[in-house]
């Protein structure tokens, strides 16, 4: 059995609470969600904390996808179990369903939430990519109110975050526009594995047909989740083709910093990028013109 | 049709109709429990008083040990016994002999040769204290280079890692070789097609569910050791323990309650066992060392990790002529492969496969490495699954070479049926199979010429899809004594049967299940010989206070060794039995028919006795038959005469993402003769294990490090085991060839499917990706490793 170091523990039922515990404690607490990454840390001795703030007592105040005109917000502590069942959020987004089927296993989407994703900052976390590809924004309050910091802003390198020693993430913003699908896709050596690569994409069209704008995130091949910004100047304006899809497949290859790890050569990743970058860009334009849901 | 009750629920099975008690599909009697989370682990023993052990454990390869300060770790409240190596030796106790006649430190004293390796040992009032406490011992070492890859561990500036053996100055374990070099050479040179691959077997590792781990509660007063652990083999551990530690044999008493899963991994004593056994000595106290998953996969027992030179001499037209192999074997640090004494490289021999050859030879070299020792038979029969990689794969090559259908290939070389017993050219007598027909078989369930149809379909689309086959001979039920002894303890198992007065029995054996459904088995075979029903007998196991000495289950030698000591036994009640029934009857006994469970008078109908008649008569009053005694019960030791050779024919189908190369298997035919089948619903269970491992071997599992020396596999995040996802329907058939010399012709059939799995997945891979150019590509085929085959340079995983 891995046994934690000492460290002592608290239930929290506000945010406010949370906040407060937070601004007491400084950077010798940390907050647990689901804890199915933490956890393990601590079990490891990897990450060592004096003070565990639990704050599975806010999953009513922030549990919720709430569905409103242009946009979709969802409250930090949703698991991953409810965002896969959200008939809505697969209508909306349906990049969520796609990564959620492929996170973890189901003892894990039970805890896990959006916000302790997030919060990890691992580079090869599906949800950030998911929320990258999307071009979500994180609502984060403190001591001092709230304050907004959009996706690319959120992580600061592997396994850190915006989020301040006295903060906590609250709810994750996706704004919502016409004509527009989205899809996921990973590769893993084994069902609930960590990514080898896995990549994200939204399309939206104009009334005319073309390309309004394209997102893609990129898992596992970056210290962050990799946003690729230059895919959309590459697509913008043009009709849907599958040149177009390799273009951006060539860009995201080019774009990603992979290494060789035990999951696979630098070089393997960056022909992922390439490869997943194209499918989940065809499934996406497929799915706005109702070929594939 | 039949219905079995099991634990008052009737399930009815087709095929046990005309054997209402004996062989056949049956529900397993241990299962209820298992299902029920009621299950009893050494974690789940309590003792009062009990006290907790933690190891601290080296995080380098190879280093010096300077100093261990200990002073911090034994001021911890909670904290009650702190043991160094150096304290151990005080009591001679620091080095333990492993496996293979070398030794193996208990606790270092002078380097660390491994990561993970046990430097120093806390006791305390509870685990979580145990474990803080080692973060307290401080350790000095001075960092030594050390030797990762196997290939530079002979090289003259290669540092020498075991400078604790006297006079050692290289890093050489062993070299063996088997076969006629010579003769070999000759076919070699005069063969028409000769070809050679390099092939790895990876490091791999057992992976139980549960980890290792024991209770060690020492009674001063009695003077008696009490030790609950993880082990396959109860008795030889009690026999060893007497030997290292001094104890008297008949004051030590080993349990081995539940097991969650063995695959090899718990046939070593490791020195977490003898820190246990030495804490409850000094405390006076029952103390549990329960090591958690990290530990259990960085330090305990590999097993494969050969670096092999596959050579196959064939004609023109097919005919397969020799086999040659050079193998370069890395031991880790200590050798602790767990084989016969004469057999440093197991059974490897068998490498000839199930090929009628005229010569063949192995030549290997067995090196010390700074890694976790082992070379545990991992689901292998020791190195078996090495032997059938290595024919399996080479045979596959040769095919390409010729352009030969691989199952083609194989018929045309097969042992044939008339030429049982078989004597290989390594010096293996195979004592019965039918090879054809099992092949044939499972080329018709796999719809073997329609695959290769829709195999042509696709690549004509630009898919990737690919057939593998494998066709193994095991080497199984280890062993005959006067060839076969582990630290000189002879391969024979005991077993003792009793039945009672109501005609309800008791058999005890000396072999220990991991989950392999012993309790129904062996319940099985005393009721096929007895006619008493499974459920009516009890079976004991695991406790050497309650069973009579055996070696323990690995290596596939339950059913083929004490399997037979049951049927054995049974049939010596039953021999006293008749005697009895004689008396009963009032004919004499060559007027008795056996029927099973019944006694009947030739020729009157009327006139019979049941076992539970007889069993009552012999417990009752009134006499019994001049000369024989009361109670109904017998005791064997069971010698084998020889090995059981199972066989088996495995069909791969795979599909390759062409753009994402990764490997998934569509289909797996598994046809197996395993000779008569004694429950078929635990056959296909361990067959489907045994295939789900080959899957996790073939495609994801391997104990890599760096070159430093770290482990990168010490968690299953990085050390990767299949899960159902992984694997397909497993399509499973079989053929009967019975052992000719096994009292019911059982053959051992546990390992099996791990032997002649991997195979069969990388030669379908392999078929896969042979439009690229490709003829080889080593496990584990990653989607990494797969696509750098798709672009004809797939690296080896050393």
């Amino acid at each position: 059995m891995q046994v934690p170091a000492p460290f002592e523990y608290q239930r929290v039922g506000t945010v406010d609470e949370a906040v407060a515990l937070l601004d007491r404690l400084g950077d010798t607490a940390r907050l647990v969600a689901g804890g199915h990454s933490l956890i393990p840390m601590m079990k490891l001795r990897l990450a060592n904390f004096e003070y565990l703030i639990d704050i599975n007592d806010l999953h009513d105040e922030l549990g919720y996808i709430r569905v409103e005109p242009g946009l979709i917000r969802i409250g930090a502590m949703t698991r991953h179990r409810e965002l896969l069942e959200s008939d809505e959020l697969a209508a909306a987004f349906p990049v969520f369903r796609d990564a959620e089927r492929v996170i973890a296993d189901p003892v894990v989407r039970n805890r896990g939430t959006l916000g302790g994703s997030l919060c990890q900052a691992d580079p090869s976390e599906d949800l950030s990519a998911v929320c990258t590809t999307l071009d979500a924004s994180c609502v984060i309050r403190g001591t001092d109110g709230e304050r907004v910091v959009p996706m690319e802003d959120f992580h600061q390198g592997p396994y850190e975050t915006a989020v301040g020693d006295a903060e906590i993430l609250t709810e994750v913003r996706f704004p919502v526009r016409p004509r527009g699908s989205s899809a996921y896709e990973k590769v893993e050596r084994r069902a609930g594995d960590w990514a080898v690569v896995s990549a994200g994409a939204a399309l939206w069209l104009d009334e005319s047909g073309l390309i309004a704008d394209a997102r893609v995130g990129l898992a596992a091949v970056g210290p962050n989740t990799a946003g690729i910004p230059g895919i959309a100047g590459a697509l913008r304006g043009r009709p849907p083709a599958e040149e177009l899809w390799a273009r951006a497949g060539d860009i995201a290859a080019e774009s990603c910093s992979p290494v060789t790890d035990r999951r696979g050569s630098a070089e393997y990743k960056r022909h992922l990028a390439r490869e997943l970058t194209m499918r989940v860009l065809r499934r996406a334009e497929a799915r706005i013109n109702g070929q594939e849901v | 049709m039949t219905a079995v009750a099991a634990n008052g629920h009737r399930t009815a099975f087709v095929d046990n109709d005309r054997k209402p008690a004996g062989h056949g599909r049956m529900l397993r009697k241990e299962d209820p429990r298992f299902v029920r989370g009621r299950g009893r682990y050494v974690d789940d023993l309590q003792l009062p008083g009990m006290l907790h052990l933690a190891i601290l454990r080296s995080p380098l390869a190879h280093a010096r040990v300077l100093s261990v300060d200990t002073a911090l770790a034994e001021a911890h409240p909670k904290v009650r016994l702190v043991v160094t190596g150096a304290m151990l030796a005080e009591k001679g106790l620091a080095w333990m002999p492993t496996l293979s006649n070398d030794v193996q430190a208990v606790l270092a004293t002078d380097k660390v040769r491994f990561q993970g390796q046990e430097v120093a040992f806390v006791v305390a009032e509870d685990r979580y204290a145990a474990r803080d406490a080692l973060e307290l011992i401080d350790v000095e070492y001075e960092p030594l280079d050390p030797v990762i890859d196997v290939r530079t561990a002979l090289s003259p500036e290669a540092p020498v890692i075991r400078d604790d053996l006297e006079g050692k100055s290289d890093n050489h374990v062993f070299d063996w070789e088997t076969g006629d070099a010579a003769a070999t050479e000759e076919v070699f040179r005069r063969a028409d097609v000769v070809v050679s691959q390099d092939i790895v077997y990876p490091r791999v590792h057992p992976a139980p569910m549960e980890t290792c781990g024991a209770v060690a509660d020492y009674d001063a007063v009695d003077g008696k050791l009490t030790l609950w652990s993880t082990t396959q083999a109860p008795h030889a551990h009690r026999t060893l323990y007497a030997i290292v530690a001094g104890l008297p044999e008949h004051k030590i008493r080993v349990v081995s309650p539940d097991i969650g899963g063995g695959f090899g991994n718990k046939v070593p004593i490791y020195p977490g066992y003898v820190c246990a056994i030495v804490a409850s000595l000094l405390t006076g106290k029952p103390v549990k060392w329960v090591e958690d998953r990290a530990e259990n996969l960085i330090s305990t027992g590999f097993a494969r990790d050969y670096i092999m030179r596959g050579e196959i001499a064939a004609t023109r037209e097919g005919r397969i002529l020799a086999v040659r192999t050079n193998v370069l074997a890395d031991h880790g640090a200590f050798n602790g492969v767990a084989a016969p004494t004469k057999y440093p490289a197991g059974f490897f021999g068998v490498f000839t496969g199930s090929y009628d050859l005229e010569a063949a030879y192995c030549k290997m070299t067995a090196v010390y490495t700074n890694k976790a020792p082992g070379g545990v038979a991992y689901a292998c029969s020791f190195r078996i699954t090495e032997a059938v990689y290595l024919v399996e794969r080479i045979v596959d090559c040769l095919a390409a070479e010729l352009r030969m259908d691989p199952i083609e290939l194989r018929m045309r070389n097969f042992i044939r049926p008339e030429q049982f017993p078989y004597r290989t050219k390594t010096g293996w007598v195979y004592d019965s199979g039918n090879y054809a027909p099992t092949m044939e078989l499972a080329k018709r369930l796999a719809g073997y010429d329609e695959l290769r149809a829709e195999q042509a379909r696709r690549r004509a689309r630009g898919e990737i899809m690919g057939i593998g086959v494998s066709f193994y001979t095991e080497a199984v039920g280890a062993g005959p004594r006067k060839d076969m002894d582990i630290l000189g303890l002879g391969m024979a198992d005991g077993c003792e049967l009793r039945v009672h007065p109501t005609g309800k029995a008791v058999v005890r054996l000396s072999v220990q299940s991991q989950g392999q459904g012993h309790e129904t088995t062996f319940a099985q075979i005393v009721a096929e010989e007895l006619g008493i029903p499974p459920q009516d007998i009890e079976v004991v196991h695991g406790d050497t206070d309650q069973t009579p000495f055996g070696l323990g289950t690995y290596g596939s030698r339950s059913t083929p060794v004490s399997g037979a000591a049951a049927a054995l036994v049974a049939r010596k009640v039953r021999d006293k039995a008749r005697l009895i029934a004689s008396g009963m009857l009032e004919v004499s006994v060559a007027d008795l028919e056996w029927e099973k469970g019944t006694f009947r008078v030739a020729g009157d109908p009327d006139a019979f006795v049941t076992i539970q008649d007889i069993a009552m008569r012999a417990h009752g009053a009134g006499d019994l038959p001049e000369g024989v005694e009361g109670g109904l019960e017998a005791q064997i030791c069971y010698n084998p005469e020889n090995l059981t050779y199972p066989h088996g024919a495995y069909i791969c189908v795979v599909d390759i993402d062409p753009g994402t190369a990764k490997v998934t298997v569509r289909r797996f035919v598994a046809v197996d003769d395993c000779g008569t089948r004694i429950n078929p619903m635990i056959i296909e269970g361990q067959v489907h294990g045994g295939l789900t491992d080959g899957v996790g071997m073939a495609l994801m599992e391997m104990i890599a490090f760096d070159e430093d020396g770290n482990c990168l596999s010490g968690s299953l995040m990085d050390y990767l085991i299949p899960t159902a996802l992984e694997v397909p329907d497993w399509e499973t058939g079989f053929t009967v060839t019975p052992s000719p010399h096994h009292p019911i012709g059982a053959k051992g059939v546990g390992e099996s499917a791990t032997v002649g799995s991997p195979p069969a997945i990388v030669n379908a891979v392999v078929d896969a990706l042979s439009p690229f150019g490709i003829r080889h590509a080593d496990m584990p085929l990653t989607p990494s490793r797969v696509w750098e085959a798709m672009r004809g340079q797939p690296v080896p995983p050393v």
